[in-house]
Parts: structure tokens; sequence; C-alpha cells
């Protein structure tokens, strides 16, 4: 099997080059008008066939793979070293991501797979499509190189090709890696690095060619839309995956591997939002053409910085030494990419400029100017260990304290945004409209400062700033407002409609979205954003306490009791486990039993805790067996309470939701008025017309 | 109007900037743990790149001897600084959780405001050479009524149209 990856990915490699050099070299023939002894456009077909049969190669290289590690083929070093026989099937498979080449080899895949839907899907427009493919190539023949010379999966044993024994069992999966999100959040993260390819890719394609209009971005937007959706649950899976599985009680250490995720979502958001400008009045072109060359570069960088070794990362399982390769690769995107712009810049001039400084224009702007800065200071808090060190020779640790202090302001910023953005209107505004706007959002957000003061929340303690308390609170108002402004809007709508069409709120709410799904899924997406915020700021009120539990002696958290009430053993073939036996209180009643674990795993002797985690809207009760101390023999609990967890992962839903209703085509308003009874037909108001 | 909407600016800061004073006038002062509070702004020495006061690994080498002598510090009545310096002196520069306000680490901490200062204000002077401001501005309605030029007068309209209230989000 091995010997078939290997030939797999060497036949991928020669496919993707052929992809690159003929597409390019028919491109170019195309481009100049010049004659050749082959049509053009055959070969540009003979190109897009081989990116087709390439997707096969790689796709039989990541099969190979899979099915060693599912039949224990412990020749092969990288199955040796993160594989055993008793490992759980689910598990088999994230042993395809759990290493450097691994994880290599699906990402050489899903690009692979990304380009034969795009190439699939040529005809929608042949020579756009035939320029993102053959630069798609491009980026497809670094990572094939990557895994063909210098991080090959399939290479073998030293010793077995020396003639030794096969070992009789492998060193096992990363205890860290053996948890249920394990086997979908790298795939997830990694369709969002990878997808991002496709609008580069088509970016770059339309700018080479001088693509006439903004056809492109209409043509991407479904493709970023949902390489977004992958990214943000990618992100949103880690986050929960680090929240369960390393037991300190919170989901985001701002970790350069956290940051690496975290920047090019952060770009990538900013596209979403600019790109309407260009779309819809021929607007900043150029800045959307540099988002788009930034989120992909931004990706590589992420795994330049983290598998380089160039900044250290709780993720150290996937350190090798091919940063230099992505550093090369990088740089000559960058050539490729200035080179571009500078030739074919007058091909991005705009058509119109901003005539408000409050207006919808202005609001993505400053949206955008937010999201960079933001961007900027991840990537900057990232890189300042390695200038700390170049400057006065010292290294520095830039960790949370830092991040929460200029990171969190800036993202309470945005949030305002989100709210106000979509209240203004296009063009220019009012007085007047400013103020029928933002009158309830106001509103609501002094009530809620007030009742965040009533219920107890104080920003000031002990005569200093208590910046958690002072964030929470402008969050939990901010939010507030936002909500309220996006509510309103969608009442607006709703009540329009219900009057027209003689609905329900209900029904009419419904109908507003579906006529106009991506205004609305966008807002949906809003919304959730800021309920994730409000879970993030719940963080200000975390709870904890830790003891050593002999049986029968409780512990008290917020109103729960906890009660020792047995610790038990089990063992199977991956692991041996301890875990407590906690019954909880709350007002002398029990409500539940909880049992935080402790395992052992045999094949990498590695410990690993299993945390025992009961949710509620209002909070989590987060426990954790730390394990027993030596000297008593008795088990360290861990208790954690923190407040409004579960809204982080309730407001991914609605995030995933609001996504996919933006993607939904809105009814026409041809189709729409097919769905009023004939009787009721009237004159849609302009406000409720379909489109986006 | 603009007069308007400069005193309904004015007036919301100055609500919010007295709100923000009351708030924190109000501040209840209930006993924050210096321990915890310190032990937030030092790493853990063990590797686990946690902070020190969430780092929660049973055995961890360090964790314990750090916290110690962080506990001894407060009982000696050290000042806040005096502890940190006295773990820099111990374990480098790298114990701290986030670079200081001293020095060329200073900069960690200026430079994103700066870009952020000097971004948005790039922002503002781009929109004001566009004529965003200074009554520059006019309506499409009244350009598509101005110009005398009929395809002009389409293209505004066209803009006019497409950018109207119906648009999407």
């Amino acid at each position: 099997m091995a010997a078939f990856g290997s030939f797999c990915l060497l036949i991928a490699l020669v496919l993707a080059a052929y992809n690159l050099v003929a597409g390019s070299v028919a491109l170019r023939l195309i481009a100049t008008g010049r004659p050749a002894r082959i049509s053009p456009e055959r070969l540009a077909d003979t190109a897009r066939r081989a990116g087709i049969a390439g997707f096969i190669a790689v796709s039989g290289a990541a099969f190979a793979l899979v099915w060693a590690a599912f039949t224990n083929d412990f020749s092969i070093t990288y199955i040796l070293e993160h594989s055993n026989r008793a490992l759980p099937i689910p598990y088999k498979f994230a042993a395809l991501w759990s290493g450097q080449e691994g994880s290599l080899l699906l990402w050489a895949w899903l690009l692979g797979t990304y380009g034969f839907i795009l190439r699939l899907r040529h005809k929608t427009d042949v020579k756009l499509y035939a320029y993102a493919g053959t630069i798609l190539a491009g980026v497809q023949v670094f990572f094939l190189l990557i895994l063909n010379f210098a991080a090959p999966p399939f290479s073998l044993l030293p010793g077995y090709v020396a003639g030794g024994a096969i070992p009789a069992d492998g060193n096992g999966l990363n205890p860290l890696l053996q948890y249920p999100e394990m086997v979908i959040h790298p795939p997830m993260l990694y369709l969002g690095y990878v997808g991002f390819s496709v609008p580069f890719a088509f970016a770059l394609g339309a700018l080479m060619m001088r693509y006439p209009g903004e056809k492109w971005i209409r043509i991407t937007r479904a493709w970023t839309m949902v390489t977004w959706l992958f990214l943000t649950c990618g992100i949103f899976l880690g986050m929960h995956w680090a929240y369960a599985v390393l037991g300190w009680g919170g989901y985001w250490g701002w970790d350069p591997v956290e940051n690496a995720s975290f920047m090019p979502w952060l770009t990538g958001t900013a596209f979403l939002h600019s790109v309407m400008m260009q779309e819809r009045k021929g607007m900043m072109k150029s800045w959307n053409v540099w988002l788009i060359f930034s989120t992909f570069l931004l990706t590589m960088l992420g795994t330049t910085l983290t598998r380089g070794g160039l900044v250290s990362s709780v993720h150290a399982f996937a350190q090798s030494p091919i940063g230099t390769w992505f550093v090369v690769f990088m740089g000559i995107v960058l050539a490729v990419c200035i080179f571009t712009y500078v030739l074919q810049r007058s091909h991005l001039h705009t058509e119109h400029h901003l005539e408000s400084l409050v207006s919808r224009e202005s609001s993505f702007l400053f949206n955008n100017l937010v999201l960079l800065t933001a961007c900027f200071v991840i990537l900057w808090g990232t890189l300042f260990p390695i200038i700390s060190e170049y400057v006065q020779g010292t290294k520095v640790t830039v960790g949370a304290p830092f991040y929460n202090r200029v990171a969190v302001p800036i993202g309470l910023f945005l949030v305002f945004l989100t709210g106000v953005g979509p209240l203004l209107p296009w063009r220019a505004t009012s007085f007047k409209a400013i103020k029928r706007n933002f009158v309830l959002p106001v509103i609501a957000l002094w009530v809620t400062v007030i009742v965040c003061l009533a219920v107890g929340v104080r920003p000031w303690k002990d005569g200093a700033l208590d910046s958690g308390s002072f964030y929470a609170l402008v969050a939990f108002s901010v939010s507030a407002a936002v909500l309220t402004a996006i509510a309103s809007e969608f009442l607006r709508g709703a009540s329009v409609i219900a009057r027209q069409t003689r609905r329900n709120l209900f029904a009419a709410t419904w109908l507003l979205m579906r006529r106009n799904t991506r205004r609305y899924g966008g807002y949906l997406v809003h919304i959730g954003v800021v309920v994730v915020v409000i879970g993030l700021a719940g963080t200000a009120f975390n709870q904890s306490v830790e003891s050593e539990m002999g049986l029968h002696s409780t512990m008290r958290i917020g109103p729960y009791t906890l009660e020792q009430v047995g610790a038990s053993q089990d063992s199977n073939l991956n692991y041996s486990s301890e875990f407590a036996m906690l019954d909880v209180y709350q007002g002398g009643k029990k409500i539940y039993q909880i049992t935080p674990e402790r395992r052992f795993y045999l094949a990498s002797g590695q410990p690993q805790t299993m945390v025992a985690i009961h949710s509620t809207p209002e909070w989590d009760l987060y426990v954790v067996y730390e394990g027993t101390n030596p000297d008593t023999g008795l088990p360290i609990i861990k208790a954690f309470l923190n407040p409004l967890v579960g809204w982080i992962w309730f407001g991914l839903v609605v995030i995933v939701f609001g996504t996919f209703v933006a993607l939904v085509p809105s009814l026409t308003p041809a189709t729409a008025a097919l769905r009023v009874p004939a009787a009721q037909a009237a004159p849609m108001a302009p406000a409720l017309k379909g489109g986006d | 109007m603009a007069f308007h909407a400069f005193r309904f600016w004015t007036r919301a800061v100055e609500i919010t900037a007295l709100a923000v004073a009351i708030c924190f006038s109000m501040g209840a002062s209930t006993p924050t743990s210096r321990l915890n509070t310190l032990s937030h702004m030092l790493m853990c020495q063990c590797g686990c790149a946690q902070l020190l006061g969430e780092c929660d690994h049973v055995g961890c080498p360090d964790r314990d001897t750090e916290l110690s002598m962080l506990s001894t510090g407060i009982a000696a009545g050290m000042t806040d600084q005096q502890i940190l310096d006295s773990f820099v002196a111990k374990y480098g520069a790298t114990v701290l959780a986030a670079p200081t306000t001293k020095g060329f680490d200073l900069v960690a901490w200026v430079a994103p405001f700066a870009v952020f200062a000097a971004a948005l204000l790039g922002t503002i002077l781009l929109i004001r050479r566009w004529g965003g401001l200074g009554g520059k501005a006019h309506s499409a309605a009244t350009l598509v009524a101005e110009s005398s030029d009929p395809a002009d007068r389409e293209r505004l309209e066209r803009i006019r149209r497409e950018t109207g209230s119906d648009g999407g989000f």
C-alpha cells in the first residue's frame, strides 16, 4: 500500500505540473492570439482534464494512508507513530490528519476536491475557470512537491527497509486527539483554509485576464461563503475541543495555532463584506483583490509560523522543518500577486466614491478597518516574541493578558458596527433617519446597563478598574443594542408584508427572509455573532475551586454542592481510566451525578483528562478529575462554574443557519407573486423586493 | 441638519461619559485575591504554555514552586511590581504573560493602537477627499436632476435604483 500511495502522489505531481504548464501556455496563447500548432482551447482542456485526473491520484494516496491505518501497516513510519491496533475506528480516520505528513496530504486532497468541482463546472465561464484552475494547479504543485520530497507520508521504517521486523504495535494517536471533535475539527478547518484558495484563484485569474465586470465575484460568492462557514465551524469546534479536553476551563488561549486560524477568518470576513461594495457599486476593487490575496497568504503563514518552529505552540505535534518550503512558496505567491497587480491595476479603478461618512458604504469601510486592525493585533502579538528577540536579544511572552487588553476593545467596537452598519442607508443618511433607527437600540443599551448594574455587575473593584467586568458590561449592553437593532429591522419589514399580504407576523417574517435571503441571512449571522459575544462576556464571571476529596467530602461552587460518592476504575485495550463519582446538589436536592475521568493511554503511555460538563443556558458546571495526590491517595477535583458558555455554541448554530439562509437564492418577485393569493396581491413596497 | 447631528452626538457622548463615571463610582469592593490576579500575569514554566493561575497539571514540577514564591512575596508585603521583578530575575522575561510597558516592549502595546488610529485617520481623510464631508455630498436624485447629459442621467438613475433601500445586505 505504501508503494501504491507513493506512486499516486508522484502521478498527482506530474498531472498537477502538466495542468500548470499546459494551462499557462494555453492561456498565454489565447491572450496573445499567437498561432500555435495545437489549438490553445484544446490544450487548456487537456490541462483541465489533467487536473481532474490529479484529483483521482491524490484521492488514491489519501485512501492508501487511511487503508494503511485500518490494516495496521506499521511498516509505514507515519502509521507506526500515529496509530495502534486498539485505536477505535473513527480515530483511524483521524490518523490521516494527526501528524504533519498526513495533514499535508489532507490539504492536498481537499485542494484536489475543490479543484475537481471547479473544473467540472468550467462551462459557467470557460476562460475564467481555466485561469482559476491553472492557479489552483500551481498551489497543488507546491503541496505535492512537499509530499513527494520533504514530508512523504509513505516513508517506510528504516529498520524494516534494512530487513528488520515490523513492530507488533504502533505508538498510538496522541491522547489529546482522541476525542470525537478531532474527527471533524481538522477537516472543517482545512476545508476553510484550503477553500480560500478558490476565491484567491478566481481573483488572481480575473485580474490576470482583466475580466470585465464583477461577475467573478458572483461566481465565487458561494465558494467564499461556504469556505468561510467551514473555517468558522472549524474554529468553534477547535474551541469546544480545547474546552472539553484540555481541562483548564477555557476555550481560547491565544495560542499561535489558534491565532493562525483566526487571522484568515478576520480577513475573509472583511472580504465578504467589502466585496458587496464592489458588486453593487464598483468600489474598493483593489482593496478586495488584496484582501483575498492576504487571506490566502495568511492561511499559509499560520502553517509557516507553527510548523516551521518559528513560534512555540501547544500544537507541537505538528512541527517539522517544512517552514522553509512555505516561506519560499509565500514569497513566490506574493511576488506573483504584486507583479499582476502592478501590471493590471488600471483595470481596478473605482467607479464610484463614498458620498458620506455616515452611510452603509462607510460602515463597510470601518468594518473592514476594524477587522484588519484585529488581524494586525493578532499577527503582531504572534510575531512580537520573534521581533523582540531580534531587536533586544530577549524573547518575551505575548499571552492572553495582551490580547485581552488590546483585542477585546477592538472586538467590542466591531460588535457595535455589526449593529450600526445595517441600519444605515446606502449613499448618505439624514439626522432624522439616524434618530428613527437608533432610538430603540440606544434605549436597549441603557436598560441593559442598568439591569446589569442592578444584578451586581461591577466594573470597578478595590479602587481599580476590573477590566473583565467592565468589558462584560459593555459587551452585554452593546449586544442588547445590536439585537434590538436587528430585531427592529426584521419587524419593520415583516409588518409591511403582513399588512400587504394579510399574513400573521411569523409568516410575514418567513416570507421577508425568503424574498431577500442574502440580506436577512446576513442579519441572522450577525445575531449569531452577538450571541457568541454574550457567551464570551460570561468569562468575566468564571469561578473555580480545587480540592482533594475523600469519600463523602463536599465542595461548594456557586449554587451547587458536589459530594464525592465513590471512585472507580475501568480499562479496555486502548486505555485504562479512573473516575470520580460526584453527586451534585442544588438547594439540598440531588439533581444529577457527574463523573470526571482521567485516562491513561496504553500505547503512548500518556495520561489525559476527560472533563465532565453539565451545561445549562445559565452556566456550565465543569469538573476535572486531576488525578490523585501521591501523598494522601485522595482524588483532586477542580470545579469551574463558567457562565454563558452554552451561548457560544448556540451562537454558532445561528451563524450556520444564517449562512445557509444567505446561500439560498431569494424568491424572485415573480415567484413571490405566485405565493401571494391573487386577491391579496398588492404592489410590493420597494423595500421588500427580492434580489440582493 | 449638520448642527442637529452635532448636538445629538455631543449629547450622546456626554451621557455615555456620565454613565461610565456612575458605573465606576458604584464599584463595590469585593476583595480580589492578589494571588489570583498575579498568577494570571505569569506563565507556568513547565512548558504547558498556560498561565500560572490556569495550569492544571497534577504533578506539574513548576506550578507549586511558583505559586509558593508568589504567596511568599505577598506575605512579605512586596508590591506587585517587586514580585513580578523577582520572577523575571529568577525565570527570565518569558515568565511574564505579557510584555512590560518599558523600553522596546512598549512598542507591543502602542503599535496596534497607532496602526488603528492611522488607518482610521486615513479612512476619514479619504472619504473627505472623495467629498463625503463639508456639504459636498449630493443625493443621487439631486444629481439626476442637475445633470444635463442624458447618459449621465441614465447612469445616475441606474445607481439610484441599484442602491436604493431595497438593496441587499
